[in-house]
């Protein structure tokens, strides 16, 4: 077993569904709780009684067939779904202990606190150093000294620093696609968010980019509380604690993932880990 | 003859009537070119662009004209592009699939294609009747009215063409829309809408029909907005179907600028668009 902060560095050497990430044995009081969570999308419900709590400092993945829900949960964490006429949440879901389905929640703030990177890399048309103040910029208050020693935290600990110290003011799209991700990631996390949202983020790189990503991810976990969506079952393998397997809209089972990627409980998840279908 | 070579054949026969299609659309153009050319330059002189356009019978220039076109496609743009630039916004970004703006896209396409000499007798019913002259703001205001078609729909377009991600990207660091409009979806889509902009003044730099009927003429120097204002379009009109030579010669120069200009701005926004792509292609 692989200590887990060292990330692997050869993919090759690695044996596929090997699992690189130990369960954390003290897992602490739960960063995200969900209970009874249904979700729709106008009549048609997409997500049904989610029950499940994730710890904080630690990558959880979620896994399943295209349509299983599984980007819908992520969406729901951060409300990506209120940007969108009749979709809906029902039940109950605590972030740090807070819930964040209520009339009453701040939208804006929510996601403040809940970064989230997408699949395509999204850089703005700005500069890279623009790209990564845009979320602090909104906050207000943070200039000058302050601003670039945030921007410069946040793209070290996104694995992109040495990369970009000497383009800093060159346009964000003019990077790779791998360092665009990298530098999505920077701006998500220069806010130091308290969970941090990845929809499938290697979908759109190649297997180098693939893995400075994913080393990213590892180095993060310190910090953080990741939820990691992925179409990619050696990845999740890889870089996460804890592995939940959806199928149709339902959470099928979710525990360390170890035990997920070698003796899942469920047969659906042990068809779909073999590859019998998705 | 067998299937093969009878689809041959009409393939030629097709090829043939697109060619000669494409031929006489660009045999008229050439001619309308040449003549201007021909005719304009024997008119053009330093004299355009210092004197006042003068009585029959004596040498002039068409300085108030150039200088009343200029100001009134100005005034046009600074009043219509704003409008047109935030109702694009709104249809693109807040009433996506209202009702409101299904009406507003409709009303806007057949504002688009409205013939101008009606929106010249709509301001000249609203503005000059009510002031009781001629003046350079109501040649303005139809000015505007032609162009908020123009910049809404390149503005709404160029906005729908800037990835859903990015604007998803930006509410996701807890962003309200107005703030990712303003600072990611604005600077995203810039070329484009400038491209619009460019369009525009493009399209109302040319008219005459709405300024017949609202800045009218004017044979002097004039700067003042709430009076009749020389105006290329209309000298031109005039000019031309005078019997004086020295007129017609400077109705012919007259056109062959406004044609350099439109042909200019439409190259540059064919060129931004086209800078714009390469750009993006080499963004990825």
């Amino acid at each position: 077993m692989i200590p887990s902060t060292k990330p692997p560095r050869h993919l090759k050497m690695r044996p596929p569904l090997a699992v690189a990430a130990e369960a954390p044995k003290d897992l602490g009081p739960p960063k995200i709780e969900m209970r009874g969570l249904n979700f729709y999308y106008g009549d048609v419900q997409s997500l049904h009684n989610i029950n499940m709590s994730l710890a904080d400092n630690s990558i959880s993945a979620f896994i399943g067939p295209s349509g299983c829900g599984k980007s819908t949960l992520l969406r729901v964490l951060n409300r990506m779904y209120a940007l969108y006429p009749k979709q809906r949440a029902e039940g109950e879901v605590l972030i740090g202990g807070r819930d964040i389905l209520g009339p009453m929640v701040d939208v804006a703030q929510l996601r403040y606190r809940v970064g989230m990177v997408f699949q395509k890399p999204t850089p703005f048309p700005m500069s890279v150093f623009e790209n990564v103040a845009f979320g602090l910029r909104l906050v207000g208050g943070i200039r000058g000294a302050e601003l670039k020693s945030r921007v410069e935290s946040a793209l070290r600990d996104a694995a992109i620093w040495d990369e970009v110290k000497d383009k800093l003011y060159a346009d964000g799209r003019s990077l790779s696609g791998g360092q665009q991700q990298r530098l999505c990631i920077a701006r998500a996390i220069a806010v130091r968010p308290e969970v941090l949202l990845l929809d499938e983020p290697t979908a759109a790189l190649d297997p180098i980019s693939t893995l400075r990503v994913e080393e990213t991810l590892q180095a993060l976990r310190e910090k953080y509380c990741i939820v990691v969506v992925t179409h990619n079952l050696q990845q999740a393998a890889r870089v996460s604690n804890v592995t939940g397997f959806m199928f149709m809209g339902e959470l099928v089972e979710i525990g360390p993932s170890s035990d997920i990627f070698t003796s899942p409980k469920d047969r659906r998840t042990d068809d779909y880990i073999t590859g019998r279908f998705g | 003859m067998n299937r093969r070579t009878l689809r041959k054949a009409k393939n030629a026969v097709f090829l043939l009537l697109s060619l000669v299609a494409t031929m006489t659309g660009l045999a008229c153009l050439a001619a309308i070119l040449w003549t201007l050319l021909s005719n304009g330059i024997a008119g053009m002189s330093w004299r355009l662009f210092a004197e006042m356009t003068p009585p029959p019978g004596s040498r002039g220039g068409l300085l108030n004209a150039l200088y009343g076109s200029g100001m009134m496609t100005l005034l046009g743009i600074l009043i219509g592009s704003p409008i047109g630039v935030l109702a694009g916004t709104y249809l693109a970004e807040y009433g996506r699939n209202s009702r409101l703006s299904t009406a507003v896209r409709f009303i806007n396409d057949v504002l688009l294609s409205a013939p101008s000499i009606i929106i010249g007798l709509f301001v000249y019913e609203i503005v000059v009747v009510r002031m009781g002259h001629f003046s350079a703001i109501a040649g303005a205001l139809a000015l505007a009215i032609q162009a908020i078609p123009v910049t809404l729909r390149t503005t709404e377009d160029m906005l729908n063409l800037v990835p859903v991600g990015m604007k998803d990207s930006s509410a996701a660091l807890g962003a309200y829309p107005w703030r990712t409009t303003l600072s990611v979806l604005y600077p995203a889509a810039r070329s484009g809408i400038v491209t619009g902009l460019l369009l525009a003044i493009a399209r109302i730099s040319g008219e005459t029909a709405p300024l017949l009927f609202t800045a009218l003429n004017n044979q002097f120097w004039s700067t003042q907005l709430n009076a009749p204002m020389a105006n290329l379009p209309v000298v031109i009109f005039q000019f031309a179907l005078s019997p004086y030579k020295d007129w017609q010669d400077l109705a012919w120069a007259g056109a062959l600028i406004i044609t350099v200009t439109i042909l200019i701005l439409s190259i540059s926004a064919r060129v931004i668009l086209a800078l714009l792509q390469a750009e993006r292609g080499s963004g990825r």
